[in-house]
């Protein structure tokens, strides 16, 4: 029965999505690569998506750690409100995102003395891809560092090492493989991510067009063998970035043992 | 005491974490409430009596009220034959069981687009039956099932393979039948993880925005669940109503954290 109703749900489904491409056939594929929106949109999703990560993979080590290894007031409130985004509707997250980056909201009026724009631009659709991906970095280092034994540390800082050598050659070479999913987890949702974007980037075509938008205007003017192909290459991509990061992580695992 | 002791440090830390909870986390929540109220309470209890508010909350509970339960029944069954059965391929049925999560949603919207529309697949099929699946409520339901499919099962494998099946064979051994083992042993040992997992779906099934968007062809009143009506009162400039419907949402997620803090304190108990 699990595997009726998953074939029913998700492989026929994905499967489906391949077969239509083959109608589409490899010259509808290339045909992706030929238009120069769809290029913008293309480079777009995979630029924001990389410095998110990069931004995601720091703040959310800073959270993990801190949560982990103090004890302060509210440690319990932020440790609960890290899984907001996880259960805050997309839209609403959008929608409240914009109005607070605007260049009249609460911290884009802050910026617009400056003449930084924030809302509409590459800016917010990464501060949209940080609210959604960061939770991904800090539920997954968590764990680890909790079960991280502390004498491991106190050994290091007896023979002489300081905190900074303490943290390089022993914590961190722990924790990368955690850190790594996280961020791999966070980088997928963010290339993919749809709700929250659609509201800050302003959708201007070619400047802040992402690509899940781009499916949704294919559509809209009935392109469907476009916005099939769009599909299929965001899922290649994004299936391969996941495999990469999964050998990654063997791979450092491995070397730990 | 000099300048980089782990007490300095450590305040740093704490505060930099204190600045960006506030500006990443809760900034967001205010900023709903503060212009949802925005013309007073009176306009806020104006904006939830719009007509077309009230029909797509309603058509939000309908579907949850569909998806979940059968992920749920889903989730338990996969669970199950996975932790208590031996058999090849379980790996990849793993990995299946989590590519809703890797897909973007607007990808899934459009996968069943390109099979139940008029072009599609049983496009013709359904035509000849009179059966509408896509820009009406069944396709909502469908995109909703596909994207939620993993939340249950997620929670439930981990937690089922670290109780083991001992308790059951004995309860077997006992003389029970299966249905008794299945009420008195199993459902009990992971009640709090069943729950914990129907609430994330429940919350994810409500606030399902890309697929749903994709499939929903925005027809106001009829089609419209609570996350696209907000896009479109956003999108008229009515932000009064806009985040008025948001911040129903805000309820539900943050009743959603709390039920989750009470149930994993719970599940630490045993």
């Amino acid at each position: 029965m699990t595997v009726f109703y998953l074939s029913l749900m998700v492989v026929i489904p994905l499967v489906g999505l391949f077969f239509s491409t083959a109608k589409i056939g490899w010259e509808g594929i290339l045909g992706v690569f030929r238009e120069d929106r769809i290029r913008a949109a293309l480079f777009l999703s995979f630029y924001v998506g990389s410095i998110s990560a990069i931004i995601n993979m720091f703040v959310g080590f800073l959270f993990a750690w801190v949560l982990v290894r103090y004890d302060f007031f509210g440690r319990k409130i932020i440790d609960t409100l890290v899984d907001l985004p996880f259960t805050l509707p997309t839209a609403v997250a959008g929608i409240a995102l914009t109005t607070i980056y605007s260049q009249k909201g609460w911290i884009g009026k802050l910026f617009a003395p400056y003449d930084i724009k924030i809302a509409y631009t590459p800016i917010g659709i990464i501060i949209a891809l940080v609210f959604i991906g960061f939770p991904f970095v800090v539920r997954a280092v968590q764990p680890v560092l909790e079960d991280l034994p502390k004498e491991l540390e106190e050994g290091a800082k007896c023979l002489g090492a300081s905190p900074f050598t303490t943290f390089w050659r022993v914590i961190f070479p722990e924790l990368w493989p955690s850190i790594l999913s996280g961020t791999g987890m966070a980088f997928a949702r963010g290339i993919g991510e749809y709700g929250s974007v659609v509201f800050i980037s302003g959708n201007i075509p070619g400047k802040t067009e992402i690509l899940p938008l781009l499916i949704i205007t294919k559509l809209e003017q009935y392109e469907y063998s476009k916005a099939t192909g769009i599909a299929v290459v965001m899922l290649i991509i994004s299936f391969s970035i996941m495999f990469l990061i999964n050998l990654a992580q063997n791979r450092a695992s491995r070397r730990l043992t | 005491m000099n300048r980089y002791s782990p007490n300095f440090t450590k305040w740093i830390f704490i505060g930099l974490v204190y600045f960006f909870a506030f500006i990443i986390l809760i900034l967001p929540i205010l900023i709903v409430f503060q212009e949802a109220f925005a013309k007073g309470i009176s306009g806020y209890l104006e904006s939830l009596q719009e007509p077309d508010t009230i029909s797509a909350f309603l058509l939000t509970l309908k579907v949850a009220a569909i998806a979940v339960p059968i992920n749920t029944l889903f989730g338990f069954v996969a669970a199950f034959t996975i932790t208590r059965f031996q058999f090849p391929g379980k790996n990849f049925i793993l990995t299946i069981i989590d590519s809703p999560f890797a897909v973007s949603p607007v990808i899934a919207g459009l996968i069943f687009l390109l099979i139940f529309g008029r072009q599609g697949w049983m496009g013709s099929f359904m035509e000849q039956w009179d059966i509408k699946v896509v820009f009406n409520t069944p396709g909502l339901i469908i995109a909703t099932m596909f994207i939620t499919l993993p939340f249950v099962a997620r929670e439930l494998i981990p937690l089922m393979q670290s109780q083991g099946k001992e308790e059951e064979e004995a309860g077997i051994l006992l003389g029970a039948s299966f249905f008794q083992t299945l009420k008195k042993i199993i459902i009990p040992n992971v009640k709090w993880g069943l729950l914990y997992g129907i609430i994330l779906c429940n919350a994810r099934a409500m606030g399902e925005f890309g697929a749903v968007s994709v499939l929903s062809g925005h027809i106001r009143g009829q089609t419209n669940t609570l996350p696209l009506q907000i896009e479109v009162l956003y999108n008229e400039y009515n932000s009064v109503q806009a985040f008025t419907a948001a911040s129903l949402l805000v309820f539900l997620s943050l009743l959603t954290l709390v039920v989750k803090i009470i149930l994993e304190k719970n599940i630490h108990r045993k």
